[in-house]
């Protein structure tokens, strides 16, 4: 199944990838801030109750909102200090959420909960998938999906393959590449932790080629751990999950279906290192990897960022804007959400802050379909995205769900290429939207 | 903050409030748009048009310019008329333009010019929408509605290659196609189809001293052009790469098994149409298949079509029917060859149905 030649998968583009403005700069930690603005939200799934008070004084790490539920994790302080008012901010995707805002004290004095477990490989697996829920531990590179729900994998599915997702197919963004660069071993411990509360023993990390010299640094280590690295052809959207498990494994996760389905499970790199942090350290997830760029930044890089710095504050940190902007972005550039305010923060998968000029983010105006066909050939997932946009356009949502609209990955591939400048990921999104309406409400 | 962490920091310029723009992404795009599009079709037209001036002289720069600017204006009036946004930045009613004047003889009249870009523009295309509603090739339905209608000059074909002035006493031919056609089954048949098969004859014909309208002459330059279009991505290769396969392995068949019926496959593939319509007309990409699988097939038909028009039909040639034939069928082709999704197999499509209830 493995072989050292760069992997593929159907479909895909090579937008400008733009990572060499940070790339090749180390990773700067962000200076302590005088105040912290914690999403309460953070995690699919259900969000955690906040346990605290106004006023309440809190350590570095201590619990400040607890998992309700499974499929939920805990937030942890991301420094000491008071807490303050709850306020509400943007969230990602444009909704107004609840966050907790921490004035920091100055000492930045650590009281976790958390005990470190140096000696995991002698403990207890389910212990171990406990900490990494008491950590907080969410998907990291963007899907925020609880990792200890991924790890625990229903009885009657086997899985024998557990994939590290170090491709960040994403233009511009390069907080994971940077990470495995400089912390490869944090990356592959949390992988072999991973894998042994798995039960696996076949461990790929998937980077692509274009970091050749984090491939380079994961390869001197990974032996030790019995971990194998696979350089993957430079594609967007190369780190989708189907599309990873399809370049590494050969194997295809049925439409609908879930990479467990199919006997893997996929986890971001920063994930990785996170469940170390945890586990070795008794670290709880309070800081992260971000990468801050685009043209308009003075001095683009990747720093270690606390969970809930407000996003003007990590702006400042990289010097501002020397050139207007005309969009922020958390996250890159093909699926990243763009934001209206700098009031947001950042969160727990918040991979980039990007800035992009006018020129580099054009406004369309949606011209008619010309069937040129590029969208078929971009699609990753084998879909006919121009057609399909026709039928959403003209309401026709139950033809569109027999067009697969449901199997839409939402990358975005299509719209990149589309020479009308048909904004097809929006129409597809609609569609899904009131096919989930329609269904839940029981007319299908 | 801590002070040794603190950079000595001038001022710092954040975006302003209310800079920001809001959309879906993607926030990136790759910066082709359909008048580049177009134009680069446009460029790929450029040697068959070089060569059809080189033929016919100044008598094809007229036709070229009456079809491109009639084409253009029409578009223009349809939409201020019916009050729509402006189509004719995207260079398409002026492509549409260009393909039909390489679809008439060098000889034909101003007007047969304006009825052609009217039946291409306002009833082929504006009728149906306009830009990508279209569901036939508008050049290729005017060409037929000139052949039928107006059979006289449409079949008037000026022999090149008689100076540059534009005139109108010219000495005038049949096509190979035509002579073929004549020759097909009588007496003659085999002397005939020997002389139009020679290896000069084909070379000619190849390079476009041969009577026919602008674009059918030079198949060299079409060919030019057409690999210009493939290396571009602009086309579907396979369209062209089936519409003359077919024809190749169809007419090497007719002539293998009835030599006196038709010429052999290298002097249908280097006359008539075929190459300026596998190339520049059945690719027309709002009128073809969408898939690849379904461009093969419709290329294999167009191919077939032609060649039985040719061979049996009261046309000498047929490619333009056979591409408003298939356009009909277009969506059906589509229908047919229906790509499965990524990860798709039968027992997906009952776990979906599964997943399905489970919402419920």
């Amino acid at each position: 199944m493995y072989s050292d030649n760069p992997r593929k998968f159907i479909g895909g583009v090579h937008p400008d990838d733009g990572k060499a403005l940070s790339c090749e700069k180390p990773i700067r930690v962000a200076p302590l801030l005088e105040k912290y603005v914690v999403p309460v939200p953070q995690n699919i799934g259900k969000p955690p109750k906040v346990i605290v008070n106004k006023g309440d004084l809190v350590k570095k790490g201590q619990l400040i909102a607890d998992a309700d539920g499974f499929v939920s994790v805990p937030l942890h302080s991301p420094t000491s200090g008071t807490v303050g008012e709850t306020v509400l901010i943007p969230g990602a995707v444009g909704t107004m959420i609840p966050a907790i805002e921490i004035i920091s004290d100055g000492q930045d004095e650590w009281g976790s909960a958390l005990e470190p477990i140096p000696d995991w490989k002698n403990t207890d697996r389910e212990i171990l998938k406990k900490r990494i829920c008491d950590a907080g531990i969410i998907g990291m590179g963007g899907a925020a999906f609880p990792s200890h729900v991924k790890l625990s994998p229903p009885p009657e599915k086997v899985i024998d393959t557990l994939i590290l997702n170090g491709a960040e197919c994403e233009p511009y963004l390069t907080a994971d590449h940077r990470l495995m660069l400089e912390h490869p071993n944090c990356v592959l411990e949390g992988a072999a932790i991973a894998a042994k509360i798995l039960k696996v023993d076949r461990v790929f990390v998937g980077i692509e080629e274009n970091k050749q010299n984090a491939i380079d640094a994961m390869k001197e280590r990974a032996g030790k751990y019995g971990i194998k690295i696979v350089p993957l052809r430079v594609r967007y959207p190369q780190g989708a999950e189907k599309q990873l498990i399809m370049a590494i494994t050969g194997r295809h996760v049925v439409a609908g279906g879930l990479p467990m389905d199919v006997g893997c499970v996929v986890q971001n790199v920063g994930t990785c290192a996170a469940i170390r942090a945890a586990v070795v350290e008794g670290h709880p997830l309070i800081e992260r990897m971000t990468t801050i760029t685009g043209s308009p930044v003075k001095d683009p890089c990747t720093w270690q960022l606390r969970i809930g710095t407000p996003v003007a504050e990590a702006l400042k940190l990289a010097g501002g804007i020397v050139a207007p902007a005309a969009k922020l972005i958390l996250g890159g550039p093909m699926m990243g959400f763009a934001q209206a305010t700098l009031d947001g923060s950042v969160a727990k998968n918040s991979s980039g802050i990007l800035l992009l000029q006018a020129e580099e983010t054009g406004q369309y105006t949606s011209n008619p379909c010309i069937r040129c066909g590029r969208c078929v050939d971009a699609c990753p997932m084998r879909l006919l995205p121009g057609p399909i946009s026709v039928l959403v356009e003209s309401e026709k949502y139950d033809q569109a769900e027999q067009a697969f609209v449901m199997d839409c990955v939402e990358c975005g591939a299509c719209s990149y290429v589309c020479p009308a400048n048909r904004p097809l990921i929006q129409h597809f999104r609609r569609a899904k939207a009131e096919i989930n309406a329609l269904r839940r409400a029981g007319k299908k | 903050m801590s002070e040794e962490n603190m950079k000595p920091m001038e001022e710092v310029v954040l975006p302003p409030a209310g800079s920001l723009l809001l959309s879906s992404s993607p926030h990136v795009h790759q910066g082709e748009s359909i008048t580049t599009i177009m134009l680069k079709v446009l460029i790929c037209l450029i040697p068959a048009i070089v060569a059809s001036i080189c033929m016919f002289g100044l008598n094809a720069v007229l036709v070229l310019l009456y079809c491109t600017a009639f084409c253009a204006v029409f578009e223009y009036l349809c939409n201020f008329l019916m009050k729509q946004p402006q189509t004719v930045k995207y260079l398409s009613a002026v492509l549409t333009g260009v393909i039909l004047a390489m679809n008439l003889p060098a000889t034909v009249p101003w007007w047969i010019c304006l009825v052609g870009s009217f039946v291409a523009i306002i009833i082929a295309k504006q009728i149906f929408g306009g830009l990508g509603q279209n569901p036939f090739n508008p050049a290729a339905v005017a060409r037929v509605a000139l052949l039928i209608g107006f059979a006289g000059p449409m079949t008037t074909w000026v022999t090149p290659m008689q100076g540059f002035a534009a005139t109108s006493d010219f000495t005038t031919g049949a096509t190979p196609l035509g002579t073929a056609q004549m020759a097909s089954g009588t007496e003659i048949s085999l002397t005939t189809f020997e002389k139009l098969e020679s290896t000069d004859a084909l070379m000619q014909s190849f390079i476009g001293n041969i009577g026919g309208s602008l674009g059918e002459t030079s198949a060299l330059a079409i060919l030019l052009g057409g690999i210009g279009l493939i290396v571009f991505r602009l086309i579907k290769w396979q369209i062209p790469f089936a519409i003359i396969g077919t024809t190749m392995l169809f007419t090497w068949l007719v002539n293998t098994v009835d030599p006196t019926l038709t010429p052999g496959a290298l002097f249908h593939v280097c006359s008539g149409g075929l190459m300026l319509g596998a190339f520049f007309m059945a690719t027309d990409m709002v009128t073809s298949p969408i898939t690849h699988r379904g461009a093969l097939i419709y290329g294999a038909m167009i191919g077939l079509i032609t060649c039985v028009i040719r061979i049996w039909g009261a046309y000498p040639d047929g490619v333009s029917f056979a591409i408003v034939i298939m356009n009909a069928l277009v969506p059906l082709i589509d229908r047919i060859c229906y790509k499965r999704p990524f990860g798709w197999s039968p027992a997906s499509a009952s776990a979906l149905q599964m997943r399905r209830n489970e919402v419920k």
